[in-house]
């Protein structure tokens, strides 16, 4: 039992706005005060302090082959920040491809306990379950990689939709995944060819379907199947100049889509990933500008859109994602190693080192872009905090850019520090918008828990909610950049599923978080065709048997399985 | 009454070939339908005299049997009073235990390292200079059409890999298989697989470097020698002409390539042409992993240290120096007061002066037969033979993740690797107070 009395909560999904409320915790949960005997349980005095829900980060590279292969290739990263073994903590080592030990407690001590890892590859899905399982304090769940399946593209060409849902279905819960994820659509295929889609209309080679028609098909089969996410899309042509086009053509692509989700809590039908690297204007490196406002105004217009921010921090650290064009074009100009992956019948991907140089315009426009995309976006619910780690930053700088939404003058003295074209390539010099710390938990806790649909217990501190909450030495009344960012680094305490797990900024206990993941059931027949023309592909294409593929239960200790029954799709 | 199992994943190479059916009498053995003969030895030399039954530690000039609770607490001790223990092997054994070795090695302050140090550690020492193109063995099933093997034997090491995954079979784009397919080797001896190819170039020993340079001028045009490592200029350009034609090319390459001549910087120059190939068309390389497993152990210790191979916990944090933490140096320097040595036999495979060092100091031997360590061993403690006896994962040498199955009980009192070290762990850990 835990009493945390006299802090300043900040908990928007229940309105509450800094007020003083004393919060309650038995059994895991926050319960009603009543329900607590003061004098069995221990008091934790937040006096001058504020209480938040417990942080999510609904896009953060942790876990897999890619962050794997960062870690693998890059020693002189994980020399950077060694970190010993002591009689609570297992020994780690990295900065921005931190090993699984030191990424649970990093994160924890930032009072985050929910990660979602984006980019799960299906026939890899057992590596992801793997270090997740190894990466202790937080909750997890893994996005399984969809948008260039061979099959989908089949489904989805030849208009059967059903058959496609029940293979998504089988494939989620295959991979024990949480969402649709898409990078690239169509283009990571091409490049399996060394080619790319250039445009949302450019057909993929062979499979002769659109991008287009790849996001208007999983987005169908997503609301059909009543996903607790929408699809979670990384664009095409991401990180290219003038690639603005493309992002506002893939919201408009499903703008006739009706959102139908288990809880009927989300309001999106996409949510378009690392958004800052999809606001690019110009047509080249040289008139290279920043189409944020564009971006913001159409997501201003449009509730079905959420995205999330892929904030770069000024700096090194190493990119990764399954959209393998983009990583070679990254090597192109950085010509620094570069690792290339490709997946059969699924996915590929790359990973190149980069550095975030305030001397390069492009960089520092970058870094403009996304503060201007959550300064812009007025509802702080369709918009979330995210560096799309490791790609834009490591999320160790997650107070960093707190603290540069949360006040103008520490963006002004970051911005005297980067390249002088940024201001006339962005508009970030002439936003006077200041987040407050309930907006701060809106883009950091309450959104994600409503996009993602967990809103039942996580993201919140209501009643019933999950115990899983973040104290953070900071008085409201007494704000300054350089307290901003020092209290959110380290925690005064993280609470995760009522235990203490992290106090003044250490970690001193260790638990295991729950696994989510989502397991849709369509109609028997209709799974039974499916899974016989599956059986053709696995045997003819796939190198392993298809009894072997699916992901076994041992593989998510702490399983918390999202049921849906969408037998009505035959 | 026989029970037939299917889709038995193989614990025996890098291929993790996972399509073979296993028939069952009772408690052994009898069948396998498997075409590969390493793999089919496996499982039906399950038993043969050298598995080891009992536990034993040794005394004097001679070794006594010993209960397993006896062998484990006295190897627990030894390694708890250690100063500089090694702990070593693993790349034929499942992740689960190489996870409990790792904690052990941490909790001791051990260095952990893994056969990686004696085969693809100049792989991995390479890609961490220029990064390495690859796939799954799927990529090149269903698209190659130039297959490339360079320093390696396939047809002896891994009797499957043409067969199953690269050149023999059709595929998505390649239906008509090997026709649809070009077969190159280079080797320095005319092997099992190079009678295969369509096109053979004898290399001299160590000139792999030179060759893959000729290749790398000859792919963008500038003149190439006469003749390099053996090979004539005219075969270099039709090498490097097909390659650009290609629409699909894969190199596989191995020892031959790792262990020879300028070691990693061959590997650093292979990994560069198929980085320079880009420029023309897809091009994907793969190291030729040996034991079914040494893939999964550079990933588990990846994940959980941050680096691959040869780390070292002596100062509490990992340490990852290629060269001073790798087994071979530590050994030469004589260092190490201990070695727990698991799923692989070091005395046998190491060169004779460290085979030696390593011979001075009081060894732990988990394996589930006998070997040349086991003779030297001061503790052996026998164990069930994962992916037969014990379940768990293991990753292709593709890095694909597969779930290693229990088909069969271990014999009486037989251990897992796993829960073998996991005891062991937690009397170090009662030992020091923890």
């Amino acid at each position: 039992m835990l009493l945390i009395n006299n802090g300043y909560v900040y908990d928007p999904l229940n309105k509450i706005d800094g007020e003083k409320v004393d919060i309650a915790i038995k059994d895991g949960k926050i319960v009603e005060e009543s329900q607590i005997n003061p004098l069995e349980a221990k008091v934790i005095d937040a006096t001058n302090m504020i209480v938040m829900p417990g942080g999510i980060d609904v896009h953060t590279h942790i876990s897999g082959y890619a962050i794997n292969a960062g870690r693998r290739f890059r020693p002189e990263d994980g020399r950077r920040w060694l970190e010993p073994h002591t009689s609570i903590r297992r020994s780690g080592a990295g900065y921005s491809v931190p090993s699984t030990f030191v990424t649970g407690y990093r994160y924890a001590i930032m009072g985050y306990t929910m990660l979602c890892e984006p980019a799960m590859p299906p026939l890899l899905a057992r590596h992801t379950h793997e270090e997740l399982n190894d990466t202790p304090i937080v909750d997890t769940t893994a996005f399984t990689l969809l948008g260039n399946n061979w099959t989908v593209a089949q489904y989805i060409k030849r208009g059967e939709y059903e058959r496609c849902a029940a293979f998504i279905a089988w494939m989620l819960r295959a991979t024990k995944g949480y969402c649709i994820k898409m990078v690239n659509p169509g283009g990571v295929e091409a490049w399996a060819w060394r080619s790319n889609v250039k445009d949302l209309n450019d057909p993929v080679p062979y499979f002769d379907i659109t991008p287009a028609e790849l996001i208007r098909g999983l987005a169908t089969v997503n609301e059909m199947l009543k996903l607790p996410h929408s699809i979670h899309v990384h664009t095409n042509q991401l990180g290219v100049p003038g690639n603005f086009e493309i992002t506002i053509g893939s919201f408009d692509t499903i703008k006739d889509a009706k959102v139908s989700s288990i809880r009927g809590e989300r309001k999106q039908s996409i949510h378009v990933t690392h958004a800052q690297f999809s606001a690019y204007g110009g047509d080249s490196w040289n008139n290279f500008e920043s189409k944020a406002d564009v971006i913001a105004k159409y997501v201003n217009n449009h509730p079905y859109v959420t995205i999330d921010m892929g904030q770069v921090i000024p700096g090194e650290t190493t990119t990764m994602t399954a959209d393998g064009p983009l990583e070679y074009n990254l090597h192109s100009l950085n010509n620094l190693k570069w690792i290339n992956q490709g997946i059969e019948l699924e996915t590929g991907g790359g990973l190149v080192p980069f550095i975030y140089s305030r001397a390069s315009p492009v960089n520092s426009v970058q870094w403009a872009i996304g503060l201007e995309l959550a300064l812009l976006i007025e509802d702080p619910f369709q918009v979330y905090l995210s560096t799309d780690h490791p790609n834009a930053g490591p999320f160790i700088r997650y107070p960093r850019i707190i603290s540069w939404l949360m006040s103008k003058q520490s963006r002004e003295s970051q911005l005297q520090k980067l390249h002088k074209r940024t201001s006339k390539r962005s508009l970030i010099g002439t936003i006077d918008r200041e987040y407050n710390l309930y907006e701060i938990a809106t883009i950091t806790r309450a959104g994600q828990a409503v996009a993602l649909e967990m809103s039942d217990t996580k993201g919140h501190l209501g009643v019933n909610a999950d115990a899983d909450v973040a104290i953070y030495d900071l008085d409201p009344n007494n704000l300054t950049p350089q307290k901003i960012e020092k209290a959110f680094s380290h925690a005064a305490y993280t609470i995760k599923d009522g235990e203490i797990v992290v106090k003044d900024g250490e970690v001193v206990s260790i638990t295991q978080g729950k696994r989510f993941w989502v397991n849709p059931q369509v109609d028997e027949d209709l799974e039974r065709m499916m899974l016989r023309e599956i059986r053709r592909t696995f045997a003819l294409f796939y190198t392993v048997t298809m009894p072997n593929f699916p992901v076994q239960e041992m593989y998510v200790p702490s399983s918390n399985e999202i049921k849906i029954d969408a037998t009505y799709i035959s | 009454m026989s029970k037939i199992i299917t889709n038995v994943v193989c614990p025996y190479c890098g291929c993790l070939c996972d399509d073979l059916e296993v028939v069952i009498e009772g408690n052994k053995i009898v069948e396998t339908e498997c075409p590969c003969e390493l793999g089919s030895g496996r499982f039906l030399d399950l038993d043969i005299a050298t598995r080891i039954r009992e536990s034993r530690i040794k005394v004097d000039e001679g070794f006594k049997e010993a209960k397993i609770d006896e062998a484990i607490e006295r190897a627990a001790e030894i390694l708890a009073s250690a100063r500089r223990p090694l702990i070593y092997g693993w790349s034929s054994t499942e992740c689960d235990a190489i996870r409990v070795g790792i904690e052990l090695a941490e909790e001791v302050g051990a260095i952990i390292d893994n056969t990686t140090s004696i085969c693809h550690g100049p792989t991995i020492l390479a890609s961490q200079d220029v990064g390495i193109s690859t796939c799954t063995l799927g990529e090149i099933k269903n698209r190659a059409d130039l297959v490339i093997y360079w320093g390696c034997n396939p047809m002896q090491a891994h009797p499957r890999h043409l067969s199953r995954y690269t050149f023999f079979p059709r595929g998505f784009f390649r239906e008509k298989g090997q026709d649809d397919r070009t077969l190159v080797v280079i080797d320095v001896r005319k092997t099992d697989t190079a009678k295969l190819a369509k096109h053979f170039l004898q290399v001299k020993p160590n000139y792999d470097y030179e060759l893959i340079s000729a290749f790398r001028l000859a792919i963008k045009g500038y003149q190439v020698p006469d003749s390099v490592g053996g090979i004539s200029r005219e075969k270099i350009e039709e090498i490097a002409k097909i390659m650009k034609e290609s629409h699909f090319i894969v190199i596989f390459f191995g020892l031959g390539v790792t262990m020879s001549g300028a070691k990693n910087r061959n590997i650093d120059n292979v990994l560069s042409l198929t980085r320079d190939l880009h420029r023309f068309t897809k091009c994907v390389i793969m190291p030729m992993r040996g034991h079914y497993n040494v893939t999964g152990f550079n990933e588990v210790l990846t994940w959980e240290t941050g680096f691959p191979y040869a780390v070292d916990f002596g100062r509490g944090h990992p340490k990852y120096n290629p060269g001073e933490t790798s087994v071979i140096d530590v050994l030469l320097r004589e260092e190490i007061d201990v070695a727990l040595i698991i799923a692989s036999d070091p005395i046998a495979h190491f060169p004779k002066e460290i085979a030696k060092s390593l011979m001075n100091v009081p060894i732990i031997v988990i394996d589930p037969y006998e070997s040349l360590t086991t003779e030297v061993a001061s503790i052996v403690i026998p164990s069930a033979v994962a992916g037969i006896e014990v379940d768990g994962t293991a990753y292709r040498m593709d890095h694909v993740p597969l779930r290693l199955r229990k088909i069969l009980e271990p014999p009486e009192g037989i251990l897992s690797d796993r829960e073998i070290l996991s005891r062991i762990l937690e009397n170090v850990k009662r030992l020091k107070g923890r």
